[in-house]
């Protein structure tokens, strides 16, 4: 049985390649000095910002959070010192090396256009780029990717299906590691036979051959193996390789969920040091997978809104407002905390409990198409509509 | 008017779009009185499905929970004073509850590929799904079936108030939500917590990290919050962030019994309303004053959720998306609303108007199936059921779907763009062939075709079925074919 990289290779040389790749979107071959990588990792649940980059600084940190604080830097399991008011939860060591290599720029007191607490809306707003959770059925990433058409960058869900921050117009990938064996070529071209009068379905065929020709061809046919945050980390450390492909797709997004941490949260042990800890090696294991590219590439990590800034009374938070993001990349102006610091006192809190969102993270994402991707001004329009008052963040990434 | 929809097409509607899919045989059995056969289902008294029979009762389930994590807390006890749940003991954990999650959902995929009664069958997963609890929170492993089992299958065709009580008194809601040690800032326990840690003869605040500050015991907002945004009114409900602390006041003391050290009063397991912990007084909620009457007063909350217009509206939305269309027409939502409401939250009279609605049955399918849907029509089309549990659950792990695990409490997604990714439809294929090279039965791929879909098995499919190399690739063909992926 030959491969699906096989089939296409084969094909190609007889000419009927052409046959076949006709009507595959976005087949390109960029270099690696074409469109740098940019990829979107979104934690839903909303992450509690205020345990996984603690200000330790600010007066009313320790007494707000009571048993779950995060104890200060130099003291036992104490934060990772990031600028003397700000650290890193201790479960992140491998996110503080990237902040000493001026990988890491924090954002704190950070927030999408939404202002309820509804994980679901919340999150709807911060795919869909607008300042509501309905009405918009594409995600902003889509609609850059509409922006970069003719530039032949391609986007990539990280999982069976794609969430709704890429969906839209712009065909995109999906990948997974499969554990069951390939599927015949033959098979798939009576398929798209099958599908010839199924628009939705002939459309997803082809990306999954195109992307599952790219995963043979980066992986060798190999799937990652293990379980649990282990194959997450090799899930990872593929997707860097298949973005970092010459023809391998530019915009990636992947999701992890469980940061809803309403009881017994811990501090720097427990329920979210556990998953910071995942996350902290899946990042790495992405940056280990893009290799060379690493040092071209822009990952932005958000949340849907952060958590209240007093624990509840059951050791955990309830949900709330202004939140962390992280950037990181080799293209990252990172070393730096970009915060307008509203602080903790109960009158400086939005209602009463929540962090302050002095930040608006569309200027983030904004000021990252603007400069890592080179999107125009006016497209930026389209891809967050009614934000014409949020500007770009300058600065974001190196010149 | 609809078109006029001949009676074998309306069987193959009904099997499909209504229930998990056609066994052999089914078409026939049901031509006669399609709607009837449905209607019917509604009406049938509720018994146990046999496949039930002899799995544990979430009482026996989370009291094997309570103690492992027990044992586990008093380890750690004697290492560290930390209590908080780290991986080993996740692991612990999880080694005892899997057995459970593999028992209840070997049982409930058998139900869902033979059952006689499949939309009975799709509304219990429905309203499952609607109640989400998830299995990635370890003690929802052990009792998600059996939630299933105890509070959603036997209300699905009651009422909505009764569901509803069942649902957020059952301990895997519960602690799903984290509600089972949130406590009223003026409950006897909260306050009495508060004078020993004020205590001048006890330990001084801030005389090291050992000692922490802040509340002590108080409230938790998570269950409320998911009632009323997800369960009953909706997120544009018309609630405040006061509606929902408010109602968390309300459902403080709504517990589970036999817990650990101060927490060991009631049967262990079981749910227990826990006096100590509710706060004291009159709250109000969505404007209306209650007085305080112990558990009462959330029921009272609750029974006036359910009788709520907003829940009306927000229920008949997601029945008519589940089963007609992504987007669902708005006569359909004002009629199951209307019904709804007329007859006092009767899920069962709601559910038949769904049925009853003409445009329900236009030939054209709307809905993408799920990876569950399509697993249980196959191996129903096919009739085939693997013996080995395992070998059964592996198909929901491939195809993304595993049984009561969403990942949150808002449930899986209902819409075709949440399930249709390229790679998605490749893993549904590699699935179909792994499958059809295994299957022995030399029934031809038409045949099944005309057993499962009937005449919704257009020409074009019937032509690349009839044209195959092998059986088996027709059958692959058959499983993936357009008619077969939608219902």
């Amino acid at each position: 049985m030959r491969t699906r990289r096989e089939f296409l290779a084969l094909t190609a040389r007889l000419g009927a390649g052409a046959a076949l790749l006709h009507g595959l979107p976005g087949v390109s071959f960029a270099a690696a000095t074409g469109s740098p990588p940019f990829v979107v990792v979104i934690l839903r649940g909303a992450l509690d910002g205020l345990s996984a980059v603690p200000p330790f600084g600010d007066p009313g940190y320790a007494a707000a959070r009571g048993p779950i604080a995060i104890a200060r830097p130099g003291e036992a399991h104490g934060a990772l010192d990031l600028d003397g008011f700000f650290g890193l939860h201790p479960a992140l060591p491998l996110l503080g090396e990237r902040w000493h290599a001026g990988e890491l720029l924090v954002v704190h007191a950070t927030a999408s256009a939404y202002r309820e607490r509804s994980h679901f809306d919340g999150q709807n707003v911060l795919e869909n780029g607008g300042d509501r959770p309905s009405g918009t059925a594409s995600g902003w990433l889509n609609r850059a990717l509409g922006a970069l058409a003719g530039r032949g960058v391609d986007g990539l869900a990280l999982g069976q299906n794609v969430p709704l921050i890429l969906r839209g117009p712009v065909p995109v990938g999906s990948w997974a590691p499969s554990r069951l064996p390939e599927v015949e070529p033959e098979l798939l071209t009576r398929l798209r036979d099958l599908y010839s009068q199924d628009d939705a379905l002939s459309a997803r065929l082809d990306e999954a051959m195109r992307i599952g020709a790219l995963a043979d061809e980066q992986t060798g046919g190999t799937v990652p193996r293990g379980a649990g945050n282990e194959r997450l980390k090799l899930i990872a450390q593929t997707a860097g390789q298949l973005i970092a492909a010459p023809n391998g797709p530019r915009i990636a997004v992947f999701d992890a969920t469980g940061w809803d941490t309403h009881a017994a949260e811990g501090g720097a042990e427990g329920t979210l040091a556990a998953r910071l800890t995942g996350l902290d090696q899946v990042l790495d294991a992405l940056r280990r997978g893009l290799g060379p590219e690493w040092a071209r590439t822009a990952v932005l990590v958000c949340t849907e809104f952060g958590r209240t800034v007093e624990a509840n009374g059951t050791r955990g938070t309830d949900h709330g407002t202004g939140a962390a993001a992280w950037l990181l990349g080799g293209a990252v102006r990172g070393g730096r905390v970009l915060a307008d610091w509203p602080g903790l006192a109960l009158a400086q809190r939005h209602e009463g409990r929540d962090l302050r969102a002095t930040t608006d993270l569309r200027g983030v994402a904004k000021g990252l198409l603007k400069d890592h991707l080179g999107i125009g001004e006016r497209a930026l329009g389209e891809v967050f509509p009614s934000s014409e008052r949020v500007a770009p963040i300058k600065d974001l990434v190196r010149a | 008017m609809p078109l006029r929809v001949e009676p074998l097409t309306r069987a193959a509607i009904a099997a499909n779009r209504f229930g998990f899919g056609a066994r052999p045989g089914d078409l026939a059995a049901i031509v006669g009185d399609p709607r009837g056969w449905l209607l019917e289902q509604l009406r049938t008294p509720y018994r146990v499905p046999r496949e039930l029979e002899g799995l544990a009762s979430s009482r026996e389930i989370l009291a094997t929970y309570l103690q492992v994590r027990q044992e586990r807390a008093e380890e750690k006890k004697r290492g560290q004073e930390d209590l908080a749940i780290t991986n080993p003991a996740v692991q612990t954990l999880r080694a005892a509850l899997m057995p459970h999650y593999v028992a209840q959902a070997d049982a409930r995929t058998r139900i869902a590929v033979t059952s006689a009664n499949s939309f009975r069958e799709r509304l219990v997963h429905f309203w499952t799904n609607h109640f989400a609890v998830s299995v990635d929170k370890p003690v929802c492993l052990g009792i998600a079936g059996a939630f299933e089992n105890e509070a959603i299958r036997p209300n699905v065709c009651g009422r909505f108030a009764d569901l509803l009580l069942a649902v957020e008194r059952h301990p895997a809601m519960i602690m799903y939500l984290d509600n089972q040690r949130s406590a009223g800032p003026h409950s006897t326990l909260a306050v009495r917590a508060a004078r020993r840690a004020y205590d001048p003869a006890g330990p001084q605040l801030g005389a090291g990290p050992q000692l922490r500050a802040g509340p002590q015991l108080g409230l938790n907002e998570n269950l409320a919050r998911e009632i009323l945004e997800l369960h009953t009114l909706g997120v544009d409900g018309g609630y405040t962030q006061s509606d929902v602390t408010s109602f968390a006041a309300v459902l403080t003391g709504w517990s589970i019994g036999g817990g650990a050290g101060p927490n060991a009063e009631g049967e262990r397991g079981a749910f227990l309303f826990r006096e100590a912990l509710h706060e004291p007084g009159s709250k109000t909620v969505l404007g209306r004053r209650y007085e305080d009457a112990g558990i009462g007063q959330g029921e009272a909350v609750l029974r006036d959720l359910a009788a709520h217009p907003a829940t009306a509206r927000h229920l008949a939305t997601k029945l008519a998306r589940h089963f007609v269309a992504d987007d669902p027409p708005a006569d359909l939502v004002d009629r199951l609303t209307h019904i709804y409401q007329a007859y006092d939250g009767d899920l069962g009279r709601v559910s038949a108007a769904l049925v009853t609605w003409d445009g329900a049955w236009l030939r054209d399918a709307h809905k993408y199936k799920q990876p569950q849907e399509f697993i249980y029509s196959t191996l129903r089309a096919l009739d085939v059921l693997p013996k080995e549990p395992k070998v059964l659950l592996a198909s929901f792990e491939t195809l993304g779907q595993r049984h009561w695990s969403p990942g949150s409490p808002a449930g899986w997604p209902d819409r075709q763009a949440d399930w249709d990714g390229a790679d998605a439809l490749m893993k549904r294929i590699e699935w179909s062939v792994a499958l059809a090279g295994r299957i022995d039965d030399a029934t031809p791929a038409l045949a099944i075709a005309d057993a499962s879909l009937g005449p919704i098995a257009g020409g074009h499919t019937r032509t690349a079925l009839a044209n195959a190399d092998s059986g088996a690739q027709a059958l692959t063909l058959l499983l993936m074919s357009p008619e077969f992926q939608r219902r």
